[in-house]
């Protein structure tokens, strides 16, 4: 398979964003997944909050590991940066980037064998650190590029397509990110694009770690009764807590709701989550009730999807690390070496 | 009994303490001081991996005539710890000396006839001085100090003001010392006759040479070259090397205005991700760097091999030491030239520098990220447990006052916007090196894909052979290139024309410097090359072409330079003569003279295809 350009043809009156871009300016290569993968429907979901949040795809990064989720950065943002890296290891490369220069945008996508199984000290530790990134988990709960294997997401009880069953304890990610100290963290389901693209606009401008697990089925090797991801499994089981509005700090507040059913988060860059609240009793500022609602409907057999937790106060590495505002690959010689009189004083003091 | 060693400015002192006793500043207090005598003096500290209680050596060689070498055998032995009293003790040289603590009798079955002794009842007098437990266990090191300091003729004075710098403006840390000293300096001249054999003299061999240990010298020169991004994980022997470079951003990188840091260090979960982070902000156009030691570099295989083909700047500081993981921490050993030379899967080879002191630590740090950003790829800083962890006297630092990161080839901004072509790994120069851009530089020009090799010249995805091989071809082009603008190797000629060739790295340099004068002396004459990087520059294949034999002279079992020197120079094996040292400690001139000799004698009575190598 080599790279197949897209066109770049397209209608004259496609509506443009604020930096006058259209969704197609979003896009990139021609998927080479399977037709119906969960997969490319995040990568649409992606495209379209970006476009609208008129990001400028150039300053965004998008860094993947390894497997079929890791392939998809090159179907989407064409005129960003990406790096396809190692298995397991996107989190450390993206921390790094990070380090160099902290006025992009970071996309992290994985996949739950790349995050959960191979990968799961590294997924662990970007967390804990406070990367200012959002780390998309594409979960199908199964290895695809390698055929059918079960992955460490992988529910108690499932079914693979050969028909064996997974006698492994699941790990739920959005738990352990919580645990973990994400400062935003959310699941949705590739099947409910309005959510994903609600959630991904909300993880883009959250300034701190935002991690979303995204059950997204694997139409190829788990899609089948008895499989806990498949695309019939997920609708049925899925139970929204709420639903996300963006409202960035230039635009009026337009959405109206009846008071009590909405909450408004504000983040201290100004932007506001607005919630439309399901789930009458959940507070997503509340990291210690999210972990037990999390545990109470998983007991329940319920895949609890929505904005599970947001700290609007969130901090990041750099804040942590004290460095200067300027991105670090851009400082010279000047600010960086200390120059030949301050060596030979060093010299001196060591004689 | 053989007549006492009689020796001035030329012999071994060795100290045997017990791990945590305080006695690591004491024994710098005494090394220092006859540094600052003139004399050169060169101290390799002997540890276990342990924090308190294990047996910990110091060992200080004296010369005058500069090498700076270990030599092997000790003169003087400051036996402290009576674990390994008996060892210690056989450690001595015919004719030499014994001190130790009288405090306690030791059976006299315990002591050799043909060595002075010298008990002083330290613990004693310690307990008579001080009645706090930790008084008088620091103040016993400071008082074997100054009894030594009569003993061997050291200026008191020297002492003094070396203490008085330590402690800076602290007065009362100041008197206490130095009335220890001097308690110390008085029971000696008052009970025996000083000096004794061995002593010190005033000289002017040090010059303006400075001291220091290698990892602080390449942690300087990270922070010279550049470095912003630190990414670590603790392995002894590196992790004074990390600490090191903090210490030196937190003095000249942090903006004093505002209070932030112009740096980032993060010391990661593992070396896995140690690495990553690495690769990660020199992808993005910063200067990254890790420092770790064998094991570390296991860990980093797959990485480094991406970095290779994707073609992403990155230093490693590989402090080496044996192997395993529980492979003698703290000892020293030159035992991962093959796994950097060749590390990760696939066909890959990389750049390794091989510095031999603190000064070239230093300029080797600064190389590294020139070299690595030039030519966009790992680039290996090799120094060793010896030369990393132990002060030693090496030429000041320099810094070219205008010097310039080579920052290699980047597509900027301007460039991208005034229609410059860019294809990420296309090779328009010839040389090999590609351009690249960095992440976010241009709305609509300059984006590329990484990956490892399954790509064309314009980073787009294909598995096809053909793009393959010529992107693996354009690598070795590349190397080609990297020959050009490492280290050159250092040639020393011997006095008369020698069919016998000696190649040399890193820290065996001045025990081989050393093994070179004494085998002069018996006759045998020896051309000299010390390797300072790889790639080999060309003279390395024709130094090898134009001798009879030449001896490579390792720290480690399996002949790791030779093996590299038949590959890449492809050498006739016969000719390269393995002379290996890989006990743990550092390689003496003794050892290299002895060794050599042998082998040359060998070689003269046997037929040579059968005794070589």
């Amino acid at each position: 398979m080599t790279f197949l350009p897209k066109p770049k043809l397209h209608h004259p009156e496609l509506p443009r964003n604020a930096l006058g871009l259209t969704r197609r300016d979003y896009e990139g290569a021609v998927s080479t997944l399977c037709a119906g993968c969960g997969h490319d429907s995040i990568s649409a979901a992606i495209i379209r909050a970006c476009y609208e949040l008129a990001l400028p795809p150039h300053r965004i990064a998008k860094l993947s590991g390894i497997g079929c989720s890791s392939k998809t950065p090159t179907y989407f943002l064409g005129q960003s940066h990406g790096f396809n890296s190692v298995h397991g290891r996107m989190p450390s490369v993206l921390t790094g980037a990070y380090l160099a220069n902290r006025d992009l945008i970071y996309v992290g996508v994985s996949g739950d064998g790349d995050s959960a199984s191979i990968g799961l000290g590294q997924f662990a530790h970007a967390i804990r650190r406070g990367v200012n990134m959002v780390y998309i988990v594409e979960n199908n709960g199964v290895y695809g590029l390698t055929k059918g294997q079960f992955s460490a997401t992988s529910d108690l009880g499932a079914k693979s397509k050969k028909g064996m069953t997974n006698r492994d304890q699941p790990i739920d990610l959005t738990g352990l990110a919580l645990e973990l100290g994400a400062s935003f963290v959310a699941r949705s389901f590739s099947g409910d694009k309005n959510q994903l693209v609600a959630l991904l606009k909300a993880a883009l401008l959250h300034p701190g770690a935002a991690f979303i697990d995204c059950i997204s089925p694997c139409v190829a090797f788990n899609n089948h009764p008895g499989s806990t991801k498949s695309y019939d499994y997920v609708r049925a089981h899925n139970e929204a807590v709420n639903r996300v509005e963006v409202i960035l700090p230039r635009e009026p507040i337009t959405v109206e709701y009846a008071p009590g059913e909405t909450v408004a988060v504000t983040q201290h860059d100004g932007t506001v989550l607005q919630l439309r609240k399901l789930a009458a009793d959940y507070d997503i500022r509340d990291r210690a009730a999210a972990l037990a609602f999390l545990a109470a409907r998983r007991n329940a057999g319920e895949i609890v999807t929505g904005l599970l937790y947001v700290d609007p106060e969130a901090e990041d590495l750099h804040t942590h690390l004290q460095t200067v505002e300027a991105p670090l690959n851009e400082l010279e010689e000047d600010v960086l070496c200390p120059g030949a009189k301050a060596l030979e004083a060093l010299n001196q003091s060591l004689r | 009994m053989p007549k006492p060693l009689v020796r001035v400015n030329e012999f071994v002192v060795k100290f045997a303490n017990i791990n945590g006793s305080g006695s690591a500043s004491a024994n710098r207090l005494f090394a220092r001081a006859i540094l600052r005598m003139g004399v050169a003096a060169t101290p390799r500290n002997i540890f276990p991996s342990n924090i308190q209680g294990l047996p910990t050596w110091y060992e200080v060689r004296v010369s005058e005539s500069g090498h700076l070498g270990a030599r092997g055998g000790v003169d003087l032995m400051v036996a402290m710890n009576p674990q390994t009293w008996d060892k210690d003790v056989a450690s001595i040289e015919p004719g030499g000396y014994l001190f130790y603590d009288s405090t306690r009798p030791i059976p006299a079955q315990k002591f050799r006839d043909d060595i002075t002794v010298i008990g002083m009842p330290l613990t004693a007098l310690c307990n008579q001085e001080y009645s706090d437990t930790r008084e008088r266990l620091l103040f016993k090191n400071i008082m074997y100090v100054g009894a030594l300091s009569a003993l061997l003729d050291i200026d008191v004075a020297e002492l003094e003001k070396l203490i008085s710098e330590q402690f800076k403006s602290k007065e009362q840390l100041i008197a206490a010392n130095v009335h220890a000293l001097h308690l110390g300096r008085d029971y000696a001249h008052k009970h025996w006759s000083c000096p004794i054999g061995l002593r010190v003299r005033r000289a002017e061999t040090v010059g303006n040479r400075i001291f220091i240990d290698g990892n602080s010298a390449a942690a300087l020169g990270a922070v010279y070259a550049g470095a912003t991004v630190a990414a670590w994980y603790p392995i002894t022997p590196s992790t004074s090397l990390a600490e090191a470079f903090e210490r030196y951003c937190k003095r000249f990188r942090v903006d004093k205005e505002k209070g932030k840091n112009r740096f980032a260090i993060v010391q990661a979960e593992d070396e896995l991700a140690a690495i990553g982070m690495v690769i990660g902000a020199g992808w993005n156009g910063a200067r990254a760097f890790t420092a770790t030691s064998g094991p570390g570099i296991s860990l980093m295989q797959e990485f480094l091999g991406l970095a290779y083909f994707a073609e992403i700047p990155a230093v490693i500081f590989d402090v080496q030491r044996g192997g395993p993981s529980t492979g003698m921490p703290t000892r020293t050993q030159q035992a991962d030239i093959l796994a950097c030379a060749y590390a990760s899967h696939g066909d890959t080879k990389h750049i390794l520098l091989f510095p031999e002191d603190p000064a070239e630590c230093f300029a080797f740090a600064a190389d590294a990220f020139d070299l690595a950003e030039r030519l966009q790829t790992p680039v290996f800083v090799m120094l060793d447990l010896d030369i990393g962890m132990n002060e030693r006297l090496t030429e000041p630092f320099q810094w070219r006052e205008n010097r310039r990161y080579d920052r290699g080839k980047v597509l900027h901004f301007e460039d991208l916007d005034a229609g410059k072509e860019f294809a990420r790994y296309l090779d328009v120069d010839g040389d090999g090196i590609p351009w690249r851009t960095y992440p976010g530089t241009h709305p609509k020009y300059g984006a590329f894909f990484t990956r490892g090799t399954t790509k064309d010249a314009f980073a787009r995805y294909t598995e096809e052979g053909a793009p393959y091989v010529e992107n693996m071809e354009r690598l070795l082009r590349k190397f080609e290139t990297a020959k050009t603008l490492v280290p050159k190797p250092v040639l020393h000629r011997a006095s008369q024309e020698s069919r016998f060739g000696a190649l040399y790295y890193g820290s065996t340099s001045p025990a081989m410097e050393e093994a070179a004068e004494m085998l002069a002396a018996q006759g045998i004459t020896l051309d000299r090359m010390r390797i300072r990087a790889f790639p080999f520059d060309d003279s390395v294949k024709s130094f090898i072409d134009e001798h009879e034999f030449v001896f490579v002279i390792e720290q480690n079992r399996d002949a790791q330079m030779r093996s590299l020197l038949l590959i890449e120079c492809d050498a006739d094996p016969r000719k390269l003569i393995r002379v290996l040292h890989y006990d743990g400690t550092p390689i003496t001139a003794r050892f290299i003279a002895e060794t050599i000799a042998e082998k040359i004698t060998f070689s003269r009575v046997v037929p040579l295809r059968k005794a070589l190598p």
